[in-house]
């Protein structure tokens, strides 16, 4: 309850304290890259050598974490008490000069990055003490704790870098490692196929990034966060084509990595990781690299009005395409999926319409309450895996994974249980968490701005989010148990290691949301901490867009202030959960073996409107068709046979010919002499 | 007595014949012979433009019959080592360095 | 007078060259061969080459084609001679080849200058002689090129007893 607002006094307090001191000096800022990368290199070197040391594995991995989380917070408290702070680029080493290009190892230190520092810091040391309990017996522990250590430190690089380059080394980084954790259980080919899956479809993304940058280059000569915003509204004309082309191939890099139409089918198969890498970089982390982007190159996205609107269309498209699809799937963490994918679409909503710090606020609460939902999926999973193995049955991950092989299990799980409900209010929008407030700030920005058509979808997309969770936390907790009563006696609740994770995680679900209250809500005292905190962030772009567009509205479009609107959504939200859990809390479901296919709409759903098949049909086997011919008809006919082959065997063969001159015989010789003469003879006579 | 056009002319017949001699026949030392039959027309030549250009026409002549001569030795040993290993003169046997 | 005599040996040593490559025995071809050289030698006197006829005959006539009788005879290539006469299509085109190249000759020698008409060998050898006048400046001027075709000489001799030698 005090977590918000005391982050902000303290703020306040060193404001005041600190105005003298006028600048901000970053406190030990390379530390928060470079912890992880060693917690890295030593859990590597024990994976590689001694994998059963555990305990300096259990120490290590979260350990680094949890010193980087203190320096991020550190900084984050000292810049919070400098006013209105400027970004600080501290430069390690020149990493490339060629000619006019100059691109340095350098980490820009700001606002905007050290709250996604912070979050991603926090969350992943959460996560990486709950992954202490989950992968305890797995024989890769130490692999993937260094995996998993390797993924924060370019996560970190990513948010940090002080131009594009760097956090491209860092974007690319981060691919990397969900390739290697995605099919961290590779010896099983679903789930290498789902790594390879994920890291192809984002590599797609990486064209349009490099696309950008190069493009970025050629116009503005620079690469460097500080040079690019402040030579691009001159060297940029306003919506001119230029512009907009560099924002929509950086947009395409977003669609990748963060997983909106249409590069967003990796995603629901990465679900084949393991449940802390679904938390940590499917829900938290890695799939915002793109919403990220977007805010950091916000400059860039107000010169062109065109890509925001894409940007915006695009996010709301998918956040209720995705909605639609989670309300039929009855894998446990496909639901959450599917919601991460529905929720990115809000922060681009939110980043499209021009309201950045509402972006990032929902990306911030979201990382708590989604990592928590897969935290609480895994624990669900892990007891229903232990009790499915131990009484003799069918123990595979589609088997314990199946919601309709669940039901009742509050009794078993209870922390979980519990945990569940205050990530499924706070993914809702209930009142008084963190959802809520992110969430509905969206909501009224996308009105406020006059985007009538995306504001209805925002909020149909609401309603249908409170619906498929409620169908979750039913399918999952209430109702009769359909495990088998052998199976029953085996359920366990999870050890204290992932439940302290999970009770963590459930704090923060609550109270993230208050360090940004409006004051148009009522009843409660203002606390606009992080406009006030990220606006030196975004004021150049903010500035642009008011210049070009104008202010945005105080009205939503079917009239109502901001508070009105407020209290409806929740009170939707709530009639929304109280309805669905009323119809289904007694329905049967049948275990999954015996479940028919859901047929009709609820199929096309079900089939996640067929779109990967559509893509196998369209893209991946046409593309292999001409694979198979560039290697056969091109690589091994042309190049190889009559190229290579080709001119050895016409060498041979012109040498064979020349050969027959050397007939051994004299007569031949004189020949060829007296012609070889009559011919020099006629050249120098005629 | 300025008989030059008419002994360049011999000349180049005799040399002609000469090389017509190289070409056709296929016995070695017939071969030989007719290449005595060319440097012989060309010291015609040279005989008979000496009248016009000096004596050096008639020295180069001298060398050219001893070069025939050291030649003609040479030749003829080569030949006669060659006849003891094929038994024979015919140059369509001297094939070792054929493709 | 002297014109006729030209024509008469210049005749002679023409039909015994073309003898010489026609005969299928090498002895016959040899004693052709004789033939066309004396033939050359009448002309050479004809052309005030004396000592050069002279050197014709001893070393050309007397000792080279000695020389071919000699490996002819020790071949013993007289009697059983392969048949070694070609047909007549490729004389034809022999034949073909020589007279092309007697075109190119003549037109060659037709399209140079015309040499200036003045007899130097008269007034040179009727100051010194017929053999002086060769030998003078062949022993003077010419002293290198004397001595190294004696060289050669020797080489060609110490050549030809290596090369013919039996290997015992």
């Amino acid at each position: 309850m005090v977590g918000g607002p005391l982050i902000g006094l303290l703020g306040t307090v060193l404001q005041e304290g600190a105005e003298h001191a006028g600048e901000f000096v970053p406190f030990l800022p390379a530390w928060m890259i470079l912890l992880p990368f060693i917690g890295f290199v030593i859990n590597g070197l024990v994976a590689y050598t001694a994998p059963e040391r555990r305990k300096l594995v259990s120490v290590v991995g979260p350990g680094v974490l949890g010193l980087a989380f203190l320096i991020a917070a550190i900084n984050l408290v000292l810049i919070a008490g400098v006013h209105d702070a400027e970004p600080v680029v501290r430069s390690y080493w020149t990493w490339i000069q060629v000619g006019q290009l100059r691109i340095d190892a350098a980490l820009q230190i700001d606002q905007l990055s050290l709250i996604m520092a912070l979050v991603v810091t926090c969350v992943s040391f959460i996560i990486h003490i709950y992954s202490i309990g989950y992968m305890g017996e797995d024989p890769g522990y130490a692999r993937f704790f260094a995996y998993l250590n390797l993924f924060v430190f370019f996560m970190l690089v990513l948010v940090l870098a002080a131009n594009f380059p760097l956090m491209f080394v860092g974007w690319e980084g981060v691919g990397l490692c969900s390739y290697l954790l995605i099919g961290f259980w590779f010896t099983q080919p679903a789930k290498a196929e789902a790594g390879q899956k994920a890291f192809i479809v984002n590599r797609i993304g990486d064209f349009g990034f490099l696309v950008a940058m190069f493009m970025l280059f050629a116009y503005l000569g620079t690469l460097d966060y500080q040079s690019v915003f402040a030579l691009a509204p001159s060297g940029f004309a306003y919506g001119g084509a230029a512009v907009t082309v560099i924002t929509l191939f950086l947009f395409l890099g977003c669609t990748g990595k963060s997983a909106q139409i249409p590069l967003y089918v990796w995603l629901p198969d990465a679900m084949h990781g393991p449940t802390p890498v679904s938390a940590l970089i499917h829900a938290a982390t890695m799939v915002t690299a793109g919403v990220y982007l977007v805010a950091r190159s916000s400059v860039l996205f107000a010169l062109a009005p065109l890509s925001m609107n894409v940007v915006a269309i695009i996010g709301g498209v998918t956040a209720l395409f995705a909605g639609t699809i989670a309300i039929q799937q009855y894998d446990i963490k496909r639901v959450i999926a599917y919601s991460t994918i529905s929720q990115l679409g809000y922060m681009f909503l939110a980043v499209g319409v021009g309201a950045f710090t509402a972006g990032i606020f929902h990306l911030g609460t979201h990382a708590f309450f989604k990592a928590l939902l897969f935290l609480a999926s895994g624990a669900a999973i892990h007891a229903m895996h232990h009790a499915l193995h131990h009484a003799g049955e069918d123990a595979s991950e589609d088997a314990s994974q199946d919601m309709r092989n669940m039901g009742g299990l509050r009794s078993y799980v209870p922390t979980t249980f519990r945990t569940a409900w205050i990530a499924s209010l706070a993914l809702a929008g209930v009142f008084p968490l963190a959802g809520f407030f992110s969430k509905d700030e969206i909501i009224w920005s996308v009105g406020a701005r006059g985007q009538t058509a995306l504001w209805i979808v925002a909020v149909i997309t609401a309603l249908l989010t409170a619906g498929y969770i409620t169908r979750w936390l039913v399918m999952v907790f209430y109702g009769q148990s359909r495990v088998s009563d052998k199976a029953r006696q085996y359920l366990h609740a999870a050890p204290w290691v992932m439940a302290g994770a999970l009770v963590v995680l459930a704090l923060g679900s609550v109270v993230t949301g208050w360090i940004n209250v409006p004051e148009a809500l009522p009843l409660l005292p203002e606390f606009t901490w992080l406009h006030h905190f990220l606006h030196p962030a975004f004021a150049q772009a903010e500035h642009i867009i008011v210049e070009h567009v104008g202010e945005a509205a105080h009205v939503a479009p079917f009239g109502g202030g901001e508070g009105t609107w407020a209290i409806a959504s929740t009170v939707a939200a709530v009639l929304v959960i109280a309805v669905v859990f009323q119809a289904l809390k007694d329905k049967k479901y049948l275990p999954a073996s015996e479940s028919a296919e859901p047929t009709g709409i609820a199929g096309l759903l079900y089939h996640k409107y067929y779109v990967d098949e559509l893509y196998d049909l369209v893209i991946v086997r046409p593309f292999k068709r001409l694979c198979v011919f560039s290697w056969r008809f091109i690589d091994q006919g042309i190049i190889d046979g009559a190229l290579v082959n080709g001119s050895a065997y016409a060498t041979r063969f012109g040498g064979w010919v020349l050969s027959r001159f050397q007939t051994g015989y004299i007569g031949t010789y004189v020949l060829v002499i007296v012609l070889g003469v009559l011919i020099i003879l006629g050249a120098v006579t005629l | 007595m300025t008989m030059l056009e008419e002994s360049l002319a011999l000349s180049g017949v005799l040399f002609s014949v000469g090389v017509v001699g190289v070409l056709m026949r296929r016995n070695a030392i017939v071969m030989f012979m007719s290449i005595e039959l060319m440097l012989n027309a060309v010291n015609l030549s040279f005989v008979a433009l000496s009248r016009n250009v000096g004596i050096e026409g008639q020295l180069f002549v001298m060398f050219v019959m001893t070069v025939a001569a050291a030649e003609a030795a040479i030749g003829l040993a080569i030949i006669i080592s060659i006849f003891r290993h094929y038994e024979s003169v015919d140059i369509r046997k001297f094939r070792l360095l054929r493709w | 007078m002297s014109q006729l005599v030209f024509y008469l040996f210049a005749v002679l040593a023409v039909a015994s060259s073309v003898l010489m490559i026609t005969r299928k025995n090498p002895v016959y071809s040899a004693m052709f061969l004789v033939l066309t050289l004396f033939s050359l030698a009448a002309i050479y006197v004809l052309l005030n080459a004396h000592f050069l006829a002279a050197l014709q005959v001893v070393v050309y006539a007397g000792a080279i084609m000695v020389l071919f009788l000699f490996v002819i005879m020790l071949l013993n290539l007289g009697h059983d001679v392969e048949p070694d006469v070609r047909p007549l299509i490729a004389w034809v085109f022999g034949g073909g080849l020589g007279l092309v190249l007697l075109a190119e000759v003549v037109v060659a020698l037709r399209s140079t200058e015309a040499v200036a008409d003045i007899d130097l060998l008269s007034v040179w050898f009727q100051e010194k002689g017929a053999v002086a006048g060769v030998a003078e400046p062949l022993f003077r001027t010419q002293l290198v090129a004397v001595e190294v075709a004696g060289l050669l000489l020797l080489v060609a001799m110490v050549g030809a007893v290596v090369l013919a030698k039996r290997k015992s």
